[in-house]
């Protein structure tokens, strides 16, 4: 890479001397007193895909796409690609941030021969806003109103994850109501995230009516979530100790007036997208990952199923109750955009069958823990109860604290593996949270597929890797 | 609709629209499991590493020179996927628990693997000292963890030794200090009004 990367093993300065480099920077005569700290602390080179001389001959063979390397074993061929090159033939464009069909503000570096994508290196960023460091600054109570906007297309599964991340730290268990509804509310997301990316998948490769179709069914499933949760998205439903509110009065025939419309609909787009010629040619065959690559570069979710790995976290490591539910893994064969378009349309008819079984097996009794440390009293409670009082008002205000410790959990949210990596520190507020989104992660094989395409490709190519950039740059 | 109309529907659409099989892996799964004999920490190369278990969970705290070597005979053993890596500041925590032998540091690295195979995560956590920010990168080993190296990077400073391509990724190319250290203050950047002269 660039041959101005600074020695590593120098001795860095802390934050604290920062201070003054900065009074040293003013006495001298500098025009600028921030260029010193910069030079220091920033000189580690541009983000952006940089030019083949850089590179030296050795990574070039490794590489494919700026950012990706291949263990030993999976080194690249270099006549895979069928083109022919000179050095200052090629041509680097800019895609994004602000590209129709990239999704929200992705930008990708692309190295054109032509129409042919030889490397490719997405740059993210542009959406950060911090949200692992907000979440240091908010207690346990409130911090899954800032996890549940980081995916804002399943933003009951990233409640999810962080409050079984904090209830594994307290150690407290959850009725069974409250778990099953949990269930029910995320295969409710699940549908209506994959009816999403159904959509706009459509509007990228030029189905103008699937996008209009596929707003009209998630909106079926918002307006459930509103009746249950008071808010079409961002929710804050699912909650350490259980859910915010039981499931509203009527719910079993809103779940049924969802399954009788859903299954319906799906089938309708499958005739739509699936049995048209030109779909079937934009997406067949375009973006092949295999396997062994994706395994190797972490992604998860309908990526790593396309390639044909039947790993899906409900089935392979059950959390809450899946492991009672009768649902099938879908795999695809090729890895391509089809299989992925594919895997994704089929788990909504497996999300389907889930919404069903658990709606008939909804349990009765609380939907949240009666923990008074954890979980507020009931309403009326308040009006008679001293304690009650005193307990409701403690929460809101401190909190609850939680025992030190680390956890690491995850669950399989619509895009894939979504982790919550917790470290308490016996506070009311986390010490660190970090979340393993799975777009982040997932971004990091689109060189692999773009790599050999055409530029046209790209467009199904990325909107097949279904990024969501609010949780790609948190 | 009955469960019956649900399961054909199911069915039809599978087979004769997709093409694609719909594959229980149940079984798979559960082979899987109990084929795995010899646990995971049974490995020579991790011997001497110091681990403990959490909530029945592996968790290995190598020494910085350890890591690399763990990590690779942890790959060698199956886990082929590396799930998250995350920096972490300890700078106002520094009691927790950690095994006897190891010495804690301001920074913590925080890897969780995942086998496959075993149906099983491992936790791998080094100790960075503050004075000497770097650890080894295990891209080579794994190559899904550029990006979340680079966040460790670009979030706490953490150098990793042998990234092919070490610069910051959410933030931008020249900002000052690692955010999420617990050292850093959020207000030190100035807030830039319109029209007022700002450092940049």
């Amino acid at each position: 890479m660039s041959n101005d990367r600074p020695d590593w093993t120098s001795d860095e300065s802390d934050e604290s001397d920062g201070e003054t480099a900065r009074e040293g920077a003013q006495a001298s005569d500098r025009v600028n007193p921030y260029d010193e700290i910069f030079e220091r602390e920033t000189a580690e080179g541009r983000q952006e895909l940089l030019d083949r001389v850089h590179t030296d001959p050795g990574e070039l063979d490794l590489e494919e796409g700026s950012i990706l390397r291949l263990p030993e074993g999976l080194v690249l061929d270099p006549g895979d690609v069928d083109v022919e090159f000179g050095e200052d033939e090629t041509m680097i464009i800019n895609m994004g941030p602000q590209h129709p069909s990239t999704h929200g503000v992705l930008r990708i570096m692309l190295e054109l021969q032509g129409e042919t994508v030889l490397r490719s290196k997405p740059v993210v960023g542009y959406l950060h806003t911090g949200m692992e460091k907000t979440g240091e600054e908010l207690t346990y109570v409130q911090g899954a109103t800032n996890v549940t906007r980081m995916d804002y297309l399943s933003p009951l599964n990233n409640e999810l994850v962080y409050s079984l991340a904090v209830e594994e730290l307290l150690g407290i268990e959850i009725p069974p109501r409250a778990t099953w509804i949990r269930m029910l509310m995320s295969e409710l997301n699940r549908i209506s995230s994959h009816v999403m990316w159904t959509a706009t998948n459509g509007m990228d490769l030029a189905s103008t009516s699937m996008m209009i179709y596929g707003f009209r069914e998630r909106e079926m499933i918002l307006t459930f979530f509103e009746k249950t949760t008071g808010l079409r998205m961002n929710h804050n439903y699912i909650r350490p100790g259980g859910v915010a509110a039981d499931l509203p009065d009527g719910w079993e025939d809103d779940i049924e007036a969802i399954l009788d419309t859903i299954p319906g609909r799906v089938d309708e787009y499958d005739e739509l997208l699936t049995g048209q010629p030109i779909f079937r040619e934009r997406t067949e065959g375009v973006g092949v990952i295999g396997p062994e690559l994706a395994i190797a570069m972490s992604a998860t979710g309908p990526i790593l199923r396309a390639a044909g790995v039947p790993w899906d976290l409900r089935r392979a490591m059950p959390y809450l109750e899946y492991g009672q539910l009768d649902f099938d893994v879908i795999v695809g064969t090729v890895g391509d955009t089809f299989d992925r378009y594919a895997v994704r349309l089929n788990e909504i008819r497996e999300s389907c069958k889930l919404v069903r079984q658990i709606a008939e097996r909804m349990p009765a009794g609380d939907y949240r823990a009666q923990d008074k440390k954890v979980t507020p009293p009931p309403r009326a409670r308040i009006d008679e109860s001293m304690e009650a009082l005193i307990h409701h008002f403690k929460i809101f205000t401190r909190g609850f604290q939680v025992p030190p410790g680390e956890v690491y959990t995850a669950i399989e949210s619509p895009r894939g593996e979504l982790g919550c990596y917790l470290v308490a520190n016996g506070t009311n507020k986390p010490h660190r949270l970090h979340v393993r989104g799975p777009s982040f992660v997932n971004l990091q094989s689109l060189p692999a597929m773009l790599r050999g395409g055409l530029i046209a490709d790209a467009i199904a190519i990325i909107s097949s890797v279904d990024p969501v950039m609010g949780e790609v740059d948190r | 609709m009955t469960d019956d109309v649900t399961d054909d529907v199911t069915d039809d659409v599978t087979d004769a629209t997709t093409g694609y099989a719909t594959d229980d892996v149940a079984g798979a799964a559960t082979d899987a499991g109990t084929a795995a004999v010899v646990p995971v920490d049974a490995n020579p190369v991790l011997a001497d590493v110091p681990r403990l278990f959490v909530r029945g969970h592996l968790v290995l705290h190598p020494s910085r020179e350890q890591y690399f070597a763990t990590c690779q005979a942890l790959h060698e053993d199956s886990f082929t996927m590396c799930s998250d890596l995350c920096g972490v500041d300890y700078l106002r925590h520094p009691g927790r628990d950690l095994p006897a032998s190891v010495e804690p540091q301001r920074f913590e690295v925080a890897v969780q693997v995942l086998s496959m195979e075993r149906v099983e995560r491992v936790s791998i956590r080094v100790q960075v000292p503050e004075s000497d920010p770097v650890v080894p990168s295990v891209v080579r080993i794994w190559p899904g963890a550029d990006a979340m190296e680079r966040e460790a990077f670009d979030m706490f400073g953490l150098r990793f030794e042998g990234h092919p391509d070490m610069t910051r990724i959410l933030m931008p190319e020249d900002w000052e200090g690692h955010p999420l250290r617990k050292d850093y203050a959020p207000g030190r950047v100035p807030v830039q009004f319109k029209e007022a002269p700002g450092p940049r």
